[in-house]
């Protein structure tokens, strides 16, 4: 076991070389000058000029990337071009409403969509079973931001009882942290339910059918028991594999989320530095994400040693 | 087995306790949504117009523009000109501090001016004429020309980017090409460096030590005089609709900016208004590339200003009829220098003439490659009219699409168009930027070397703009200023697409916004 966690994090560098080179290489090819960027649109070329030098980026790209590389070396993501403060800083600043955002999403997510795929797989082919199948298909193909927008006129404009947009830190208090964060997380579940919900339902069906769960039944064991303690047990290494998929999903997810609820999370702060070119940031958040993406990974791997007792690493 | 309705009146309970509990917090908080994202907070390193109205929040400036386009007093109380109109001496008022408590003084300005005038275009233009700068008193400093100059005022008052905004003379000193770290300055407000969050937001709160002018505050100039405790600039929230919702739910109180297509839904939001608070606003202009064919023959261009209808480009970009209006000046309409000398290619719609001057030119077929910028809405419509107009000229056009950061860096390339060179670009520059032969980037015609994107060439424009810089007297200045226009109109530097306005949408108990070419606010109150 700990064999294979220390050879799966090894296997981490590699993955992490591999797209230091590529965002880097991709980011040089792209075109857009950050100096021109942050020039502003009266500058002249001459300025532009002098601004590239002061960004070092009238190096040639192999001195640049060697640069970057010993920065990094040394923990160091560089210093953004647009925010001029350290990427760690600024990823840090970041993390926080990203991070409660995917993690309220997820809780939600996680406790609504698998008691409906339980429940879907246990009445098969009853009206709730319908009624969840039509639902998922909604939650696939409703627009984040469509649904985002009816949620913030309903239950912001209407009803008045959670705010339009915004974010606050879990220091300002527990509870407008709370309220801020509940239409957001609302509205970025809704495809997660769907997903989760299918596939809790197909691997409970086919859980359902197994000599085992008959046999259980024949013991007379009460109905949640079977569905929950023997059914749900060995349905759960999909489940957990679509959840993992889902925390992969969620960094792109959050994207269109914190756009229309003003939250100043990492999808924004992505889009911005791609905007602006800002190639420190970029490079830094995009090896951010590619680390948290390995190591959930791993996670999930080490997961189904819990629920499946027959896999050994 | 709990109720729905139990969850619900729960549920009221609990926004209606955070709604008070957040009311209580905020007190005298004026909340801004701006109209772009703060990251450079050295106006003097950018000319990004956010940068410039984060230095009106903390600095102040030696003169200023009112409303009317006037150049005032703003730190200088009186200044004298030598009759050879090459010593300027200027004193500056009573009860200067800066934000730390230190005296504003005569170096401080010295050091400010010398920074500024390394990095502005009017700012270097002014610092040719500077011989010396000397400082015979903490508040009294004076410029010594090497010859009479016509524009002392109008560069020190200069509203629009680089602003000669006074800084400490410590952080004066930092090179022109690094961004300074310290936001002391003397003005109104004082930035909260530790609550900054680049992408969030930015705060600012009053200078209780600021002694404002008696006068009246009338755009940059005027008594500036604070009434909130604190104003907060939203950075995250810039999707439109999500501004209108949080406008609407009153939780913020200003929209800079919003999208003209918003405008239909804010009126009809009660305790919502629309102001215009810069009634002179933006003038659209399409810039042709002079080096490269088509565009290096001037008959080409005339072609396509001949074939250029404002109200076309007007109704598809502002939509909104009373928000914009055709302007056949290059300086801002309704501005000391706006004229329409030159302008009769332009003054209505001629297809019939535009199509006879690219015959009579000899135009060859070559694709007009037309950049137009997907990620901006305030500007995003242009090309597509520019494209059809000319191709009803008979021009090939290429219309590209990109990212306007895309765009910014490529125009400032040179090389053909076939090498990801370029041809045209449209895009918007407020009043200010342009009201002024001097000020106004598209009438640089130095050429290759030194003009700005798309590099005109004409020594004639040059020629009279180095006269205009000299002569002391408005008519003359005037007269100088039509001359430049006309040329610039036979060259065909750019094509003026007429003017139009961006009206901020506030909360009813939001009043006082001060009138000017700007993003101001001292002089608000919130009731």
């Amino acid at each position: 076991m700990y064999k294979f966690i220390a050879r799966r994090l090894l296997a981490t560098i590699p993955v992490l070389v591999i797209v230091a080179v590529l965002v880097f290489l991709l980011l040089r090819l792209t075109p857009g000058d950050p100096a021109a960027i942050l020039a502003g649109d009266a500058a002249s070329r001459d300025q532009i000029a002098q601004i590239r030098i002061s960004l070092g980026l009238d190096k040639p790209i192999i001195v640049q990337f060697g640069i970057w590389v010993s920065h990094i070396l040394h923990g160091d993501l560089g210093e953004s071009f647009y925010f001029k403060i350290k990427v760690t800083d600024l990823i840090a600043q970041r993390l926080e409403p990203t991070l409660a955002l995917a993690t309220f999403t997820l809780v939600i997510a996680v406790l609504v969509s698998v008691p409906l795929g339980v429940i879907a797989a246990w009445r098969f082919g009853s009206w709730f079973d319908r009624a969840l199948m039509g639902f998922s298909v909604l939650g696939f193909s409703i627009p984040v931001f469509v649904l985002a927008y009816i949620l913030i006129y309903i239950v912001s404009l209407k009803l008045g009882w959670l705010p339009v947009q915004g974010y606050r830190r879990l220091a300002d208090g527990f509870w407008p942290f709370l309220r801020h964060l509940i239409l957001p997380s609302i509205t970025l579940s809704v495809i997660y339910i769907a997903l989760i919900a299918r596939v809790t339902r197909a691997s409970m069906i086919e859980a359902l059918g197994e000599d085992y769960i008959r046999t259980a039944r024949a013991k007379g064991l009460p109905e949640s028991r079977v569905l929950i303690a023997h059914a749900l047990a060995n349905a759960a290494v999909p489940i957990v594999t679509v959840i993992g998929i889902g925390i992969a999903l969620l960094i792109g997810g959050v994207v269109v989320t914190e756009s229309v609820y003003a939250i100043p999370g990492l999808g924004r702060l992505t889009v911005d530095a791609v905007l602006a070119r800002d190639f420190p940031t970029i490079q830094g958040v995009i090896l951010f994400f590619s680390f948290v993406y390995v190591v959930v990974n791993l996670l999930i791997d080490l997961s189904y040693v819990i629920f499946d007792p027959r896999i050994r690493y | 087995m709990i109720s729905f309705r139990r969850i619900a009146v729960l549920a009221a309970a609990f926004a209606a306790i955070g709604a008070s509990s957040g009311a209580f917090a905020q007190g005298k908080v004026l909340r801004v949504v701006t109209h772009s994202n703060l990251s450079i907070l050295d106006p003097i390193w950018t000319t990004a117009y956010m940068s410039r109205n984060h230095g009106y929040m903390i600095y102040d400036t030696l003169f200023g523009t009112d409303a009317k386009a006037r150049i005032k007093p703003q730190m200088v109380d009186t200044w004298t000109m030598s009759k050879d109109g090459k010593t300027w001496t200027f004193k500056l008022r009573k009860g200067l501090a800066f934000h730390d408590g230190a005296p504003v003084t005569s170096e401080d300005v010295v050091a400010s001016l010398k920074r500024w005038g390394r990095r502005d275009a009017l700012g270097q233009q002014l610092m040719t004429f500077v011989e010396e700068m000397e400082t015979p008193a903490p508040d009294t400093f004076v410029l010594k020309l090497k010859e009479p100059c016509g524009f002392v005022l109008e560069a020190l008052g200069k509203p629009s980017s680089n602003v000669p905004f006074i800084m400490p003379k410590r952080v004066a000193e930092t090179d022109p090409f690094k961004q300074i770290d310290d936001y002391t300055g003397s003005g109104p407000y004082i930035f909260k460096k530790d609550e900054f969050k680049p992408g969030d937001k930015a705060v600012y709160v009053k200078n209780t030590k600021y002694v404002p002018r008696k006068e009246p505050a009338s755009g940059t100039t005027g008594g500036k005089r604070v009434y909130v405790d604190r104003v907060e600039f939203n950075l995250a929230l810039r999707d439109p609709q999500s501004q209108v919702n949080a406008l609407a739910k009153g939780e913020v109180d200003i929209l800079e900016r919003p999208a003209f297509e918003s405008y239909g839904q804010l009126k009809g939001i009660k305790g919502v208004e629309i102001v215009n608070r810069d009634p002179m606003g933006f003038q659209y202009m399409c810039r042709f590339n002079a080096l490269h064919p088509p565009f290096d023959k001037a008959a080409v261009r005339r072609a396509a200003l001949a074939a250029f209808r404002q109200e076309a480009f007007l109704q598809a970009q502002v939509g909104v009829k009373e928000y914009y209006h055709t302007c056949a000046s290059m300086f801002t309409c309704n501005t000391p220098y706006a004229s329409t000398a030159g302008s009769e290619i332009m003054a209505k719609s001629n297809m019939r003439k535009a199509r006879e001057l690219l015959k009579a030119s000899g135009y060859d077929g070559t694709p007009v490659v037309l950049m137009k910028p997907t990620d901006l809405a305030a500007i995003q419509k242009l090309p597509d009219v520019a494209a059809q107009l000319m191709r009803q000229a008979g021009f090939k056009v290429d219309l590209q699409a990109m990212d306007w950061q895309t765009l910014v860096s490529r125009r400032a390339k040179k090389d053909p168009p076939s090498q990801g060179g370029w041809n045209m670009f449209c895009t918007a520059w407020v009043a200010p930027d342009i009201w002024s032969p001097l000020s106004n980037a598209a009438l640089d015609t130095k050429g290759e070397k030194a003009s700005w994107f798309g590099w005109p060439d004409d020594p004639k424009i040059e020629q009279l703009k180095a006269q205009f810089a000299r002569e002391l007297n408005l008519g003359k200045r005037k007269k100088l200023a039509a001359e430049i226009q006309a040329e610039a109109f036979a060259y065909g530097t750019h094509a003026p697409l007429g003017e139009y306005i961006n009206p901020v949408a506030l909360r009813k108990g939001i009043t006082g916004l001060v009138v000017g070419p700007g993003d101001f606010y001292w002089n608000v109150k919130k009731n």
